[in-house]
């Protein structure tokens, strides 16, 4: 490959979220030293042509009757797709299909009509991806290194794990501790239909914008990087006679159910209060 | 070998309960009926309370093992209902003393199993297979989805509570011939 790497970016269709996430990442100018945007749909490039160049990313779903550049969307993409050495499928609309359509190697469970493309496809799922896992592709691709990819073209490195590993509520969810959205303590998994044990993504290991994730902020992990992203009731967990539909990834229900029973049998007292209270402590500092 | 002889321990501790009471039978009645020496006993179980327990979950692991083999056979929820049914009041007229413990004993003395049998420690194999079979009618939308112990108490209430007026010989014939009428209106109350 090029000493600088030749990335064609294009949106598809696109709330280009991916792109502002992606420029939240802190060392752009570091970046810039290994990789070159020949077309950015939102950073300053040059107008964009059909040229030569190594890396094209998409963000976005594809659509038919959709026009980009005054070219159906689809037949750009597949006259690109022919001159990349690898493309990049970017967020969950491009990977899966997600808000907006169907994705390059997948339309949610189907298969995509780029499907034929997959040796040259990099999915990287997520609404929005974070700015680590593209920088970890384009860094590995920069130095021509290969890049282990699941049954699902998702690097490893990040889709291996799910949301759930990491997160700092796993002591609640070890008690069968339920939590209501917000709060601090407590596990979101048993009422406010967080999705972290049966989702592939590393968002509580590498934190967003090296600060948080959403279930330690109080939000449900709503599965983002899945096929099946956008589900309906995203903050209620779909329950078969108080069963959860879906446990964690890896796990038989039979297994989680025993599991679950034993720790609901037992108790942990200090995590069934509230660890943090505020009101009428005498001790508390008045502002 | 050891566990072999446990579990003859239990059979005939579980005979004695029912035949005696819990209260009434000591660790010497059981050795004497098992021809051990009490001293022998206490190499198997260190107190009666510790039987008691092992009991429960013996008596929960062979109804779990059967549910179990319910729920993995490839018919319908109704199906199921009455096979479940069918299962526990056969026991409860085969080998009356399982049922009678599970009654009589566990039920009616938590003391007993206050500690280290908490929740469904226990009672964890059987109740987990209820969970599943409840779990899969729903999700097959053959049952309705309602509150897990609104079904189970409707579902083991109404059968533990037939098995115990048969226990009483209130009920003078045998459960088996209640089988259709109670998985009928077990069916009726949960179906979607």
């Amino acid at each position: 490959m090029h000493s600088k790497l030749k990335v064609l970016w294009i949106d598809a269709v696109s709330c280009n979220g991916c792109s502002h996430s992606f420029l939240n990442y802190p060392y752009l100018e570091d970046l810039f030293e290994k990789i070159e945007f020949i077309y950015h749909p939102i950073l300053e490039s040059e107008e964009f042509k059909i040229t030569d160049f190594d890396i094209l990313i998409v963000e976005g779903a594809l659509k038919d009757n959709f026009l980009r550049f005054d070219f159906d969307l689809k037949q750009l993409i597949k006259v690109l797709f022919n001159k990349a050495k690898k493309v990049i499928a970017l967020g969950t609309c491009a990977v899966y299909g997600g808000m907006f359509g169907e994705g390059l190697m997948f339309d949610k469970e189907k298969e995509g009509i780029f499907h034929k493309y997959k040796n040259k496809i990099i999915n990287i799922s997520g609404c929005p991806i974070h700015y680590d896992w593209l920088i970890y592709v384009l860094e590995m691709l920069s130095q021509n290194k290969n890049i282990i990819l699941d049954e699902e073209n998702r690097p490893v490195e990040i889709y291996s794990f799910t949301s759930h590993s990491g997160c700092n509520r796993n002591e609640y969810f070890e008690w069968k501790i339920d939590a209501k959205w917000g709060e601090k303590e407590g596990c979101l998994f048993y009422e406010s239909g967080c999705q972290g044990p049966f989702t592939h993504s590393n968002c509580n290991r590498n934190l967003w914008n090296e600060i948080n994730s959403k279930p330690r902020a109080g939000m449900p992990c709503f599965g983002c990087t899945e096929k099946t992203f956008p589900k309906v009731g995203l903050f209620e967990t779909e329950t078969f006679m108080g069963v959860p539909a879906n446990v964690p990834l890896g796990a038989t229900k039979r297994g989680y159910l025993t599991l679950a029973g034993i720790a609901k049998s037992l108790t942990n007292e200090r995590l069934e209060k509230k660890l943090f209270r505020y009101k009428n402590e005498k001790n508390n500092f008045k502002n | 070998m050891k566990e072999v002889k446990k579990e003859q321990i239990m059979k005939t501790a579980l005979q004695l309960f029912a035949k005696k009471g819990f209260y009434n039978t000591t660790i010497a009645d059981i050795a004497k009926e098992m021809g051990m020496s009490v001293g022998n006993m206490y190499n198997y179980f260190h107190s009666k309370e510790s039987l008691a327990k092992e009991l429960l979950m013996y008596i929960s692991q062979i109804f779990g093992n059967e549910i179990r083999k319910i729920n993995e056979t490839n018919i319908s929820t109704k199906e199921k209902i009455r096979k479940i049914i069918e299962l526990y009041f056969v026991m409860a007229e085969n080998d009356p003393a399982l049922v009678d413990y599970f009654l009589r004993v566990y039920l009616s003395n938590k003391e007993i199993f206050a500690n280290g049998c908490e929740g469904m420690l226990c009672v964890s194999p059987f109740v987990t297979e209820i969970m599943m079979f409840f779990e899969e009618g729903v999700r097959k939308k053959e049952l309705k989805n309602q509150d897990f112990f609104v079904a189970f108490g409707l579902f083991m209430g109404y059968i533990a509570g037939l098995a115990f007026l048969r226990g009483e010989k209130i009920i003078p014939t045998s459960l088996e011939n209640y089988v259709d009428a109670v998985s009928e209106n077990i069916y009726n109350a949960l179906k979607a």
